[in-house]
């Protein structure tokens, strides 16, 4: 894609802090997912990734103190006006939420949460919001949508209901969809048929899609660009096959080695020590000190470290191809020194 | 409606008999719980010669064995006969039916003043939870849960009626708008208590279902804050605010008797004070059955309509 | 009075839970030392004395009929404290005995037990207590009897659900496992567990008791004048209201007001605690 193109999602230094917190839940969060591109967000619970995406609707936690700026289709949404919220929320982007049973409103006839923004907001008339629905319903393949819609949502399966939270997301015709942690609350079999519904809606629609997971295979197998997020911080980020190839960041290669593979014979999983960061520690220096096992005590321990493009080429066997379009960036002070042990 | 529903329906109504049943056996055997021989105990207070105890034993049967004394009773009162009474020299249902239309009144403007303050202020109280207002939400439901029909009558009756002056403060009125004029004061006097506790209930169940993950769904998919909270916050909440108004019933017709009283009305609640005081037993009992029985039956409509509140209930076979 | 305050805030809880603390406190401890602290027999009225304003002869005026209202307000503690004590003990007793025992057993006494209950939760404790005067005459005996059988499904209500959850716990399996007995186990082991919350519901019960004998006495069914009380002392108070002096209508009437909500704020304060809920 063109790199001078404004990209669909785009955060700039987002920062959000809650009061009576000891550091931010996001800190300096920049991020861009350009029309049509298919990006992943990951990270372990509490590092700030569910945060990141509900900030691309402009929900954020009430009470917090906000900075920087989360622009989609060019809008900034830090301090927008309801108006402006809504537009983005109605147009461009929208989401979907980890647990459908959860997020769809149990009092609720299925055909109701599919119809009500479009009747609702979209000024359309019930018959137009329905045939709509139906439309949807067949698209994220669900069997008998005309008697879905009739349905509670305790009626169905938790993987029909998450199909029909993602056709709830289409309504809108968004250009953007937020998936935040999509198939967490399902079952092994579910999860691969509801990723399966997602990539092939992302491709047939060009949508931009930002998947948030914890799942590192997950992400590279679904995703063009990850980025890795530590404690309200983005520590790492490249295209999928190179993160995944040679991660840079102990805490990526901690993730690698803690999940088991998609393909092949699982190895042995090492689980990353410790637990992740609580909102109530700071940390003066890399949020992940105290569970890396390369860290340097007065070195990493001083001063946040900062996301840059790694100075040592990883000896890799060079092709020739043009340098990739999302060049690979690492905030680790030891960085340069660790490609070799990590491999 | 499916037969599964259908048959659920039959369930609960057959419940709600036997419950009345029950209760109506209760009510009538408490006669026999009097000290003494329940013929004098009817006539308790009067001077009556052996001719009239006599007489009273055979209207009442009271020579019969109990269970036949029961069944007589019940055959009455399902036919709308509940005796007769001492002191009105009528029978039971002619007294009641007279006063009925002023109770009713009282306690219709209460149970929409209930409602339609009792959830606006509780619909407040959530949606401004932690600013001033709501804390002073918190406050008035402390206190008003706390402030008994006739301390409401007591204050309103003093600062609106004998001070301002802008209401009456005895009596029933006569023709609609002096009706209602005069039903203004009992019936917030009436309110009060109940008033906070349906606002409680609603502030808890608002603020339950606010913290929802559906709610952001809602809010994510563009539609405004006001019809999420309207079509998903308050929709939600209906469940438990039915479920307290339904258990709001027993209290709210006893208490007619109470703010009758105080405000000098002329109906149900005030003919059963005075019935108490003039021994007129026939009509304590009617009155007794009628309010039990109110709640009884407003409680298995609460039932009966729940599921569509809530569907998942139906699922669970309509019982809850 | 460091040592007073100290263990005030122990008890945590805001202002309001404080105050009501210390209401409570002086109320048990005003109907206590009642004939001591009334200042003239609440029962002794002058015809001339009628109306008295605020003033040094009666701190808080007097009635129409010359009787000081601050003294009949003091010794009216008496009543207002064991009316609803002796529904709240006698309710709280059978509560936990009938609670205890069907959740225990289970099976279909507790069906049963349960379907009782239901019926009586159909008959409102005021009902009752009229109901009761109906057959024994007015007075403070009969009311409290039958309030105590209204209060009782309340008590015995949580009493089962919390037997009910407690009783699948392990420790209630270890003590069994070890060869206690039963009725040592349910009452020794399971029941102090769960007190706390039963007294905490029975604080806020002490309250609505309180309430309801009020109204019984002002109805003019409960406690008869000249014993001293104050739904009595509003009963009476009400004629002089329209004649524009309501100040021996409303003296009993705040302060039976303030002793409500104390109770209600020091019960539900209690039970948050134990819930482990921010109230």
């Amino acid at each position: 894609m063109p790199p001078l193109e404004m990209p669909l999602l785009e955060y700039d230094g987002l920062r959000v802090e809650l009061p009576g917190t000891a550091r931010p839940i996001l800190d300096g969060v920049t991020l861009s997912v350009a029309a049509g591109e298919a990006v992943a967000l990951v990270g372990e619970s509490g590092s700030g990734k569910s945060v990141t995406a509900r900030a691309a609707l402009g929900l954020l936690p009430s009470g917090a103190r906000t900075g920087g700026q989360v622009r989609v289709d060019g809008t900034d949404l830090v301090g927008a006006d309801a108006a402006r919220l809504r537009a983005v929320r109605t147009g461009v982007a929208s989401m979907i939420f980890q647990d459908p049973r959860a997020g769809i409103n149990p009092v609720r006839r299925v055909g109701d949460f599919l119809t009500e923004s479009l009747r609702l907001v979209g000024g359309r008339t019930r018959a137009e919001a329905e045939a709509r629905a139906l439309e949807l319903l067949t698209a994220v393949g669900l069997p008998d949508p005309a008697r879905h819609l009739r349905q509670y949502p305790h009626q169905l399966s938790g993987g029909m209901l998450q199909r029909v939270m993602i056709a709830g997301a289409l309504t809108a015709d968004p250009q953007l969809l937020l998936c935040d942690e999509p198939t967490t609350a399902l079952d092994v079999t579910t999860q691969a048929e509801i990723m399966a519904v997602l990539g092939q809606l992302q491709r047939d629609r060009g949508l931009g899609l930002l998947l948030i997971t914890h799942d590192l295979d997950l992400a590279a197998a679904t995703c063009d660009r990850i980025y890795v997020m530590y404690a309200g911080r983005i520590v790492e980020t490249g295209t999928a096959a190179d993160l995944l190839a040679i991660p840079r960041h102990p805490y990526t290669a901690g993730l690698l080695g803690s999940s088991p593979p998609l393909e092949g014979t699982p190895g042995r999983l090492t689980p990353i020590p410790g637990a992740p960061l609580s909102l109530a520690e700071a940390a003066s220096g890399c949020a992940f000190f105290a569970r890396c096992r390369f860290a340097q005590p007065g070195r990493c321990d001083l001063t946040p470290p900062v996301l840059t493009s790694p100075v040592l080429t990883p000896p890799v066997p060079t092709l020739p191809v043009p340098a990739p379009a999302a060049p690979t960036l690492v905030a680790c002070h030891r960085a340069d020194e660790l490609i070799e042990e990590n491999r | 409606m499916t037969p599964g529903r259908l048959w659920a329906v039959a369930r609960r109504l057959l419940g709600m008999a036997l419950t009345l049943l029950a209760t109506s056996f209760l009510v009538f055997s408490s006669l026999y719980l009097a000290p003494g021989d329940p013929a004098s105990f009817l006539v308790r207070g009067r001077s009556a010669s052996p001719q009239e105890l006599a007489a009273i034993r055979h209207q009442y049967g009271f020579d019969d064995p109990f269970p036949v004394r029961y069944w007589h009773w019940l055959d009455g009162v399902l036919h709308g006969d509940f005796g007769r009474s001492y002191l009105f020299h009528q029978s039971v249902g002619e007294v009641l039916w007279s006063r009925l239309p002023a109770t009713l009144l009282l306690v219709g403007v209460s149970t929409l003043l209930i409602a339609v303050v009792g959830i606006g202020v509780g619909i407040v109280g959530a949606l401004r939870r932690g600013t001033r207002t709501g804390s002073a939400v918190l406050l008035l439901v402390t206190v008003g849960a706390a402030v008994p029909s006739f301390v409401a009558a007591i204050v309103l009756r003093s600062v609106l009626g004998v001070r301002l002056g802008w209401f009456p403060t005895i009596g029933n009125g006569t023709g609609v708008l002096d009706r209602l004029h005069h039903v203004v004061l009992p019936a917030i006097a009436l309110s009060v208590t109940f008033m906070a506790l349906v606002t409680r209930v609603t502030r808890s169940a608002m603020l339950d279902e606010l913290r929802r993950e559906h709610v952001e769904v809602a809010l994510s998919r563009g539609l405004p804050r006001r019809t999420v909270i309207r079509r998903h916050v308050l929709r939600n909440a209906l469940g438990p605010i039915v479920t307290v108004c339904g258990l709001l019933v027993s209290g709210m017709l006893v208490s007619t008797a109470i703010v009758e009283t105080a405000f000098g009305m002329s109906g149900i609640g005030s003919l059963l004070v005075q019935s108490v005081d003039e021994l007129d037993f026939q009509v304590v009992q009617a009155i007794v059955l009628l309010v039990v029985a109110a709640f009884v039956v407003v409680n298995t409509l609460v039932d009966l309509v729940y599921p569509l509140i809530d569907p998942r209930v139906r699922a669970a076979g309509g019982a809850r | 009075m460091s040592a007073w305050t100290t263990r005030l805030r122990r008890l945590g809880g805001g202002p309001l839970v404080r105050m009501s603390t210390v209401v409570l406190a002086l109320f048990v401890l005003v109907s206590v030392l009642a004939p001591w602290l009334a200042p003239q027999d609440p029962t002794f009225g002058e015809l001339g004395d009628s109306f008295a304003g605020i003033g040094a002869g009666h701190w808080l005026g007097t009635d129409g009929g010359g009787h000081d209202t601050f003294s009949a307000l003091i010794e009216g503690t008496r009543t207002s404290l064991v009316g609803p004590l002796a529904v709240v003990l006698a309710s709280t007793v059978t509560g936990v005995a009938v609670g205890l025992f069907t959740a225990w057993r289970g099976g279909w006494v507790d069906t049963v037990v349960g379907r009782v209950l239901d019926i009586l939760f159909a008959f409102p404790a005021l009902l009752l207590a009229i109901l009761a005067v109906a057959l024994f005459g007015k007075g403070l005996g009969a009311p409290v009897l039958a309030m105590a059988v209204a209060y009782m499904p309340y008590t015995a209500r949580l009493v089962r659900s919390l037997t009910a959850q407690e009783k699948v716990r392990p420790y209630i399996a270890a003590y069994q496992v070890q060869g206690h007995s039963e009725v040592f186990v349910a009452l020794r082991r399971l029941l102090p567990n769960i007190t706390p919350t039963v007294l905490a519901q029975s604080t806020v019960n002490f309250g609505y008791a309180l309430l309801d004998l009020a109204a019984l006495s002002f109805l003019g069914l409960g406690v008869q004048p000249p014993t001293p009380d104050w739904g009595a002392m509003i009963n009476q108070g009400q004629a002089a209201v329209l004649q524009g002096q309501p100040m021996s209508a409303i003296v009993p009437a705040v302060a039976v007001v303030l002793v409500v909500v104390a109770f209600n704020v020091v019960g539900e304060h209690l039970g948050d605690r134990l819930a482990g809920r921010e109230s």
